[in-house]
């Protein structure tokens, strides 16, 4: 195989998303201690979206609300226990094989060491994927090269380096260069400039942004950091408890929050004004156990606005504008909520 | 107003094993009564060792420390023994990221808080418990009574941080030593655990150096801020100076990094390279490796810490001679 045919090729034309999500659960057999009662763990439940080409969906929530666990769904690490995707016009398990899918995507993480071989030099660890799939060695050393040059690592210099021989800003370059000699469409970022250094962050968001026009890629961008986000994404996409409660255009949800969630992550932001601190905390509590889930509308132990309606049914996703949609019953006019916009 | 804490010239390196690291290279910093400083830097900038060289935290056989830290007058580097031990958790105490430092998990959190109070008042073990259950009430942990018999994992992630809180603050201490306790949370119980620090401060009126790598979070806490960058302070001045009118190129560096207002699209101005290893102590500027504005005198020697201002401070060039 040549290097240029180990990307997928485009099949649906421009209009057709990259990927879609129907339904998406994953729900993980829990014990509660060696005896205790079998329980389950709904890390992602019934989740719904897609990201067209060329598109940067970014997305935020707050720690286990299933982010991590739909990226993995997205690349076949953890298989579904329920849902679809599809995968530029082709479903996962009937046009699209899972190996081939993986060939289409790939997942970079936060933990910069983590994912690199101690033993191999970081030229070697760039071609290592080219190589397990059939691209001969002098070729995928050439790709290495290539790729080494275009992150900033002047190959000359680095290519025989090992990975604790680079600082951590330059190891997350490696694997963001990794990452592209597969010849991904979808390159999903997992918090990877989170642990990075404030200055270093801002040289590797360049890159990403760089490397996203060059390459043609989709991005998904998963991230705690709210600034980072809203600097990077076309979209953005808010998760509670395994749930997509909000997603729409980012800078319509920078100016306007429609879930109340949402507006709490975002009243959460430290204000920046040393005379105009936040006075009053955005919410109360910490996020409750996904063992378990509150009824109705997740969210509904937590919201100022709740109301009985709320912790008994589930709210349905409404949309507000264009690829605006929300999942509180203060936005459904049908709901029944005292708050609700007839 | 005389300072609580009085850092002069504070020098660290660890060595053994070959290779030593000099973490910290000449700190001066003073704190007043009821301040709150913020030590504003990037990972490996010397931010924690200057905390821990405050309780004598730091490994003894394979640490150097060099200049003064004085607390109320006394010299804290001197002290030993009872009178080390009265010093930490009595009148100085510290809280963490992780809470697994400061709770121990075979005890129950009343238990542990109450061990504390005991170790440090001459008081019966139901005076020290009821001073548990008061201190949990005091940072807000829903029912309390209930919560004193928990063992550390029983509780949620922002609820073992109020837990660890709770423990520093119970003996009332002068002066308390905040490393990144809210770095690792949510942001909206991050904002919570904020909120009720700044509240039990005003209270009580303690000293607080608070550490941390986020510019917000400083804002949202501290009265004065010191920039830190290769185990040097670069800066220093009030919260509402550094916000706007940073003085020294890293400073500046680091508020554009923030991304707060970035246009989405543009380039960000990303200071190049990456912090220096510290395998040597600084013979001159250590910034100048990525400064923007670097001239050769800047590679000559250490630049002069500068004072534009009443309590503010910079360390570099420019502000000796502007350009
Ligand atoms: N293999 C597993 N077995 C059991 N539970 C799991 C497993 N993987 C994830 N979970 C649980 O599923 C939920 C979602 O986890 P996930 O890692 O997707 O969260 P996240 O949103 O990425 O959080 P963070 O911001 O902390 O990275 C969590 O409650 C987590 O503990
Ligand atoms: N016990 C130790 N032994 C050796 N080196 C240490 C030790 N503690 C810290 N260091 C080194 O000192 C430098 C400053 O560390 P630290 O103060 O923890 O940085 P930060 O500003 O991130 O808190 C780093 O290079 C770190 O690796
Ligand atoms: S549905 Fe009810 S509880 Fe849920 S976010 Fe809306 S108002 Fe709050
Ligand atoms: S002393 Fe020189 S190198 Fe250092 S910060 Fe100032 S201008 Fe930059
Ligand atoms: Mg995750
Ligand atoms: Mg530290």
């Amino acid at each position: 195989m040549s290097a240029s045919e180990m990307g997928l090729p485009d099949k649906g034309g421009p209009r057709q998303p990259l990927v879609i999500a129907r339904d998406l659960t994953c729900h993980f057999p829990v014990r509660a201690g060696a005896f205790g009662p079998k329980k389950v763990v709904r890390a992602v439940d019934g989740v719904s979206f897609s990201i067209a080409k060329g598109e940067t969906l970014g997305v935020v929530g707050e720690s286990g609300c299933g982010k991590s666990t739909t990226a993995r769904l997205l690349i076949g690490l953890t298989p579904a226990t329920g849902g679809k995707i599809i995968y530029d016009a082709q479903e996962l398990g009937e046009e699209l094989s899972l190996r081939d899918l993986r060939r289409g995507v790939q997942m970079v993480f936060q933990d910069s060491f983590a994912s690199l071989n101690p033993r191999l030099t970081i030229e070697e660890s760039i071609a290592f994927g080219p190589k397990v799939n059939g691209v001969d060695a002098a070729e995928a050393r050439r790709i290495a090269r290539d790729l080494l040059e275009r992150i900033g690592l002047d190959p000359a210099r680095f290519a025989g380096r090992y990975p604790h021989e680079l600082s951590g800003g330059q190891r997350q370059r490696v694997n963001i260069g990794r990452a592209l000699a597969m010849r991904p469409r979808l390159v999903i970022l997992d918090e990877a400039v989170s642990a990075l250094d404030k200055s270093v962050e801002a040289q590797v968001l360049n890159l990403l942004t760089d490397l996203r026009r060059d390459f043609d890629l989709t991005y998904m961008f998963i991230s705690h950091d709210l600034n980072v986000v809203r600097y990077i994404s076309d979209r953005l996409m808010v998760m509670y408890l395994g749930e997509v409660v909000e997603v729409g255009p980012a800078e319509a949800l920078y100016e306007r929050q429609a879930h109340p969630y949402t507006a709490a992550l975002f009243s959460a932001m430290p204000s920046m004004d040393p005379y105009a601190r936040t006075q009053v905390p955005p919410l109360a509590g910490d996020p409750p156990n996904p063992i378990d889930p509150p009824s109705g509308c997740r969210f509904h132990t937590r919201c100022p606005f709740a109301e009985d309606l709320c912790a008994s049914k589930k709210p349905r996703a409404v949309t507000l504008g264009e690829g605006h949609q929300v999942a509180c019953h203060m936005r459904d006019p049908a709901s029944g909520h005292g708050k609700a916009a007839a | 107003m005389s300072a609580l804490v009085d850092i002069r010239d504070l020098t660290v390196r660890f060595g053994g094993g070959g290779r030593s690291v000099h973490a910290v290279n000449g700190v001066s910093l003073s704190v007043e009564k009821g301040e709150v400083l913020a030590l504003l830097g990037e990972s490996g900038s010397g931010k924690s060792v200057t905390l821990k060289s405050i309780l004598q935290l730091l490994p003894p056989k394979r640490t150097k420390i060099g200049g003064s830290i004085r607390f109320d007058g006394r010299d804290v580097l001197a002290l030993k023994g009872r009178a080390l031990s009265d010093f930490r958790g009595g009148e100085v105490s510290m809280i963490f990221q992780d809470p697994a430092l400061a709770l121990d998990p075979v005890y129950t959190v009343g238990a542990q808080i109450a061990e504390t109070v005991m170790r440090h008042e001459s008081i019966t073990r139901e005076a020290a418990m009821s001073r548990a259950l008061e201190m949990l009430q005091k940072v807000r942990i829903p029912s309390p009574e209930r919560r004193l018999k928990n063992y550390p994992h029983e509780m949620s992630g922002g609820m073992r941080q109020r837990a660890m809180i709770a423990l520093a603050l119970s003996c009332n201490p002068k002066l308390l030593l905040a490393d990144e306790p809210t770095t690792a949370l949510d942001a909206t119980v991050q904002m919570q655990v904020l909120l009720l620090l700044r509240n039990l401060q005003r209270e009580m009126g303690m000293s607080v150096i608070f550490v941390t790598h986020d510019i917000g979070v400083a804002v949202e806490i501290a009265d004065r801020v010191a920039v830190m960058y290769a185990g040097t302070i670069v800066e220093t001045g009030t919260i509402a100076e550094i916000m706007k009118d940073p003085r020294h190129p890293y400073t500046r560096g680091l508020l554009a990094a923030n991304l707060h207002g970035a246009v989405k699209g543009a380039r960000l101005d990303a200071i190049p390279g990456a912090p220096p290893t510290l395998e040597e102590p600084p013979s001159f500027c250590p910034f100048a490796p990525r400064c923007p504005q670097a001239r050769p005198e800047c590679r000559a020697a250490l630049p002069p810490v500068v004072e534009p201002g009443p309590g503010r401070r910079v360390a570099c060039v420019l502000e000796a001679a502007p350009a």
